[in-house]
C-alpha cells in the first residue's frame, strides 16, 4: 500500500466511523445493512467472480446462517457476537459439501443446481418436523443487542443502533482484510487460473477440485457471515425473506458492482440496498424491473460493473492508460 | 387403492405440465445450448394474456389460440432483441441475462396486475362423462392437449421442409448455412415455437394453480428436473421425464414425505441426476476434447 492510498483509507474509515452521528437511525439501518450485504457480495463474487462457478442460490447461505445465528440466540442463549462465527463454520461445512457435487457440474448445470437449492430452500426452513428451531412460518424474532456497558462508564453512551452499526463495521473490515489478502495471494491466482483455464491450471500443478469446493466453502462462510448478522440487524427471521429473489439481488449486486472486484462488492451493497428504496415510491413491482434493466445494461454495456467504470475514470484523470482493466 | 390411483393420475395431468414446459426447455438446449431459466416467467406472462383476452370478453377458444400466437411472437422477439447480442458471450452473461428477463417479466407483469391472485377458467365442463372417479374433466383435458400438443410437434419436426431445416440448424450451423438455411432465423423460430409450447402449458396450469406472478417458480423446477431426467437434449426423455416427475412428485407430496418438501424433491433429483448421469436417461454422453 503506498502513504497515498493509505492516507485515502484512513480518511474513508473515519467518514465511516463519524456516518452514525450524522445521519437519522432508518438511515443508520439501512448502512448496516449495506455493509451486511457488502460481505455476502464479496463472498458470492469469490465464487461466481474469482472462481467462475455460478452459483443463483447463494440465498440459501445467507438464510443458513441468519438461522443459525437466531437459532443460538433465541433456543440456546448464545451471545450475539458467538453466532457470527459459528454460522460462518457452519455455512463452510455446508458450501463445501455443495461444492463437492457442484464439482461435476459446470457452467450452466451449475446455475441449475443453485437455482433449485435457492427456490427450494424456503419450503425446506417451513418443514413442521424442524418447526421446534425454526419456527415454521411464523420464524423467529430475536432481540437487539445492547452496547457493552463499557463505552457507558467511558462516558460514551452508544444507542443499540450505533453499537450495531460499528460492530457489523468491524465484522466488515475485518472479512474484507481476510478476503483481499486470500484473493491477492497464491489461492487467488490459483482461483483465477482455474476460471480462466481449468486444464491448463491443472497442467501447472493446481488441484482443481480441492480449490474449487473450498471456494465454494469459503464463499458460503462469508454469505452465512452475513446472513447472521442481518439477522441480528433486522432481528427477525423467516422463510419467506429468503426467497429466491435473495439469490437474485445477490446476483444483481455482484454484476452491478463488477464481477471479479473487491470494491466492487461494496457499489453492489449500495445498489441493492438503496434502488429499491427510491423505485419503491414508483411501484410495488418496480425495483425489480429496474434490477433487470440494470442487469441487462451492464452485460450489454459495461461488463466490468461499477467497479471498472471507476477505475476507468480514475485511470483518465491520472492520465496512466495502463492501469485500464482490459 | 382408489387414493392410490388418483394420485397417480393427478400426477400425470401435472407430469403433462411439466413435460411441456420441460420439451421448451429442451427446444431451445438443442438449437443454443443454453438453460433458459425466464420460461416460466414468459409462460406466466402468456397466461395473463389470455386472462386479459377473456376478461375483455372474448370466448376460450380464440383467447387461447391469440394467446398461443402472442406467445410464439413474444419468443422470437426476445431471441431477436435479447439473446442474439450475447450468443458468443461467456455462459455467465447469458445467465444473466435470462435471469434479467425472468425478473423483468415477474416484476412488469406484478405492475400491470397486481399481484393478487386471479381465478383462471378451464375449457372442459366440471362434469362429464369426459371425468370418471380417478380424474376430473381438467386433468384429463390437459393430458389430451398435452398429447396434441406433442404430436403436432413431431409432425411439424418430422415431415415438414422447415421442421428439417430447423433441426439441421441446431444440429450443424456450419454446413447448414452452407446449404442455404437462415440459421438465425431458425433459432428465432425455435424460440417462439417454444414460447408457444410454454403458453399452453401456463394456460393448463393456471386453472390448478391460480394466476399470479410466481405460480411459475416450482412448476418450472420440476420442469428443469423432468428435462434433466430424461436428457437435456432429448425431446422424447423430456417427455417422459416430465410424466414421471408428475407422478413422483404426488406420490411421495401424498404418501411419503408430505407436500411441504415436495420441492426438495425437485432439487435432489437435479443435483442427483447432474451427479450420477450428467446426460439422463435418454441423452447423448458428450466427449468434450481438450
Amino acid at each position: 500500500m503506498t502513504k497515498k492510498n493509505f492516507l485515502v483509507s484512513i480518511i474513508f474509515l473515519l467518514v465511516v466511523c463519524a456516518l452514525p452521528f450524522l445521519v437519522s437511525d432508518y438511515r443508520l439501518f439501512q448502512l448496516t445493512l449495506v455493509l451486511v450485504y457488502a460481505i455476502a457480495l464479496l463472498g458470492l463474487n469469490m465464487l461466481t467472480g474469482y472462481n467462475g462457478q455460478i452459483s443463483l442460490g447463494h440465498g440459501a447461505f445467507y438464510a443458513i446462517g441468519a438461522y443459525c445465528a437466531a437459532i443460538l440466540m433465541d433456543k440456546y442463549g448464545v451471545p450475539y457476537w458467538a453466532t457470527i462465527p459459528l454460522a460462518g463454520i457452519v455455512c463452510l461445512v455446508a458450501g463445501f459439501l455443495f461444492g463437492l457435487p457442484a464439482l461435476r457440474l459446470e457452467g450452466l448445470y451449475l446455475a441449475l443446481a443453485t437455482f433449485a437449492l435457492g427456490v427450494s430452500l424456503p419450503q425446506l426452513l417451513k418443514y413442521h418436523h424442524l418447526e421446534k428451531w425454526t419456527g415454521g412460518v411464523q420464524g423467529i424474532v430475536i432481540a437487539k443487542p445492547d452496547a457493552p456497558a463499557v463505552f457507558a462508564q467511558a462516558g460514551l453512551p452508544l444507542s443499540a443502533d450505533h453499537w450495531l452499526y460499528y460492530f457489523t463495521l468491524a465484522v466488515t473490515i475485518t472479512m474484507f482484510v481476510l478476503g483481499r489478502n486470500l484473493l491477492r495471494g497464491r489461492v487467488g491466482r490459483a482461483m483465477l487460473a482455474i476460471r480462466d483455464n481449468p486444464i491448463a491450471a491443472q497442467a501447472m500443478g493446481v488441484d482443481n477440485a480441492l480449490y474449487k469446493s473450498l471456494t465454494f466453502g469459503v464463499s458460503a462462510m462469508y454469505t452465512g457471515v452475513a446472513g447472521a448478522l442481518g439477522a441480528i440487524a433486522v432481528q427477525f427471521v423467516a422463510p419467506d425473506s429468503f426467497n429466491i429473489f435473495l439469490s437474485l439481488a445477490f446476483l444483481v449486486g455482484i454484476v452491478v458492482g463488477g464481477l471479479a472486484s473487491i470494491p466492487g462488492a461494496i457499489y453492489g451493497a449500495l445498489f441493492i440496498q438503496f434502488v429499491p428504496n427510491i423505485a419503491d415510491s414508483i411501484s410495488k413491482a418496480a425495483p425489480w424491473a429496474i434490477f433487470g434493466v440494470f442487469m441487462l445494461v451492464f452485460v450489454y454495456v459495461l461488463p466490468a460493473g461499477v467497479a471498472g467504470a471507476v477505475q476507468m475514470a480514475l485511470s483518465r484523470v491520472r492520465r496512466n492508460p495502463r492501469r485500464v482493466v482490459p | 387403492m382408489d387414493a392410490f390411483l388418483h394420485q397417480v393420475f393427478a400426477g400425470l395431468a401435472t407430469g403433462g405440465i411439466y413435460a411441456s414446459l420441460a420439451l421448451a426447455l429442451v427446444m431451445i438446449y438443442q438449437a443454443t445450448h443454453l438453460v433458459n431459466f425466464a420460461q416460466g416467467e414468459m409462460a406466466m406472462f402468456c397466461t395473463y394474456i389470455a386472462w386479459s383476452l377473456m376478461n375483455a370478453g372474448m370466448g376460450y377458444w380464440p383467447a387461447f389460440l391469440l394467446t398461443v400466437a402472442f406467445g410464439f411472437a413474444l419468443g422470437v422477439a426476445i431471441e431477436r432483441l435479447v439473446i442474439r447480442p450475447v450468443r458468443h458471450a461467456p455462459v455467465l452473461s447469458t445467465v444473466v441475462v435470462f435471469i434479467a428477463l425472468l425478473v423483468i417479466l415477474n416484476s412488469v407483469t406484478g405492475w400491470i396486475y397486481s399481484y393478487t391472485i386471479k381465478p383462471f377458467p378451464s375449457p372442459f365442463p366440471a362434469s362429464s362423462f369426459l371425468g370418471n372417479r380417478f380424474m376430473s374433466p381438467h386433468e384429463l383435458g390437459s393430458i389430451g392437449i398435452t398429447f396434441i400438443v406433442l404430436a403436432l410437434l413431431y409432425a411439424f419436426f418430422r415431415f415438414t421442409p422447415l421442421g428439417l431445416a430447423m433441426r439441421a440448424a441446431a444440429q450443424n450451423p456450419e454446413s447448414s448455412r452452407l446449404v442455404g438455411i437462415r440459421v438465425g432465423w431458425m433459432l428465432a423460430l425455435g424460440w417462439g415455437l417454444a414460447s408457444a409450447i410454454g403458453a399452453i402449458a401456463g394456460m393448463m396450469i393456471a386453472p390448478i394453480v391460480y394466476l399470479d406472478p410466481n405460480m411459475m417458480g416450482g412448476i418450472l423446477l420440476y420442469a428443469f428436473a423432468a428435462a434433466l431426467l430424461g436428457g437435456i437434449d432429448s425431446p422424447g426423455g423430456a417427455v417422459l421425464g416430465g410424466f414421471a416427475m408428475g407422478v413422483l412428485e404426488n406420490l411421495l407430496g401424498a404418501f411419503v414425505i408430505g407436500n411441504e418438501l415436495k420441492l426438495g424433491v425437485a432439487l435432489v433429483l437435479i443435483v442427483g441426476v447432474l451427479v450420477v448421469r450428467p446426460s439422463g436417461f435418454f441423452g447423448k454422453v458428450h466427449v468434450t476434447r481438450v
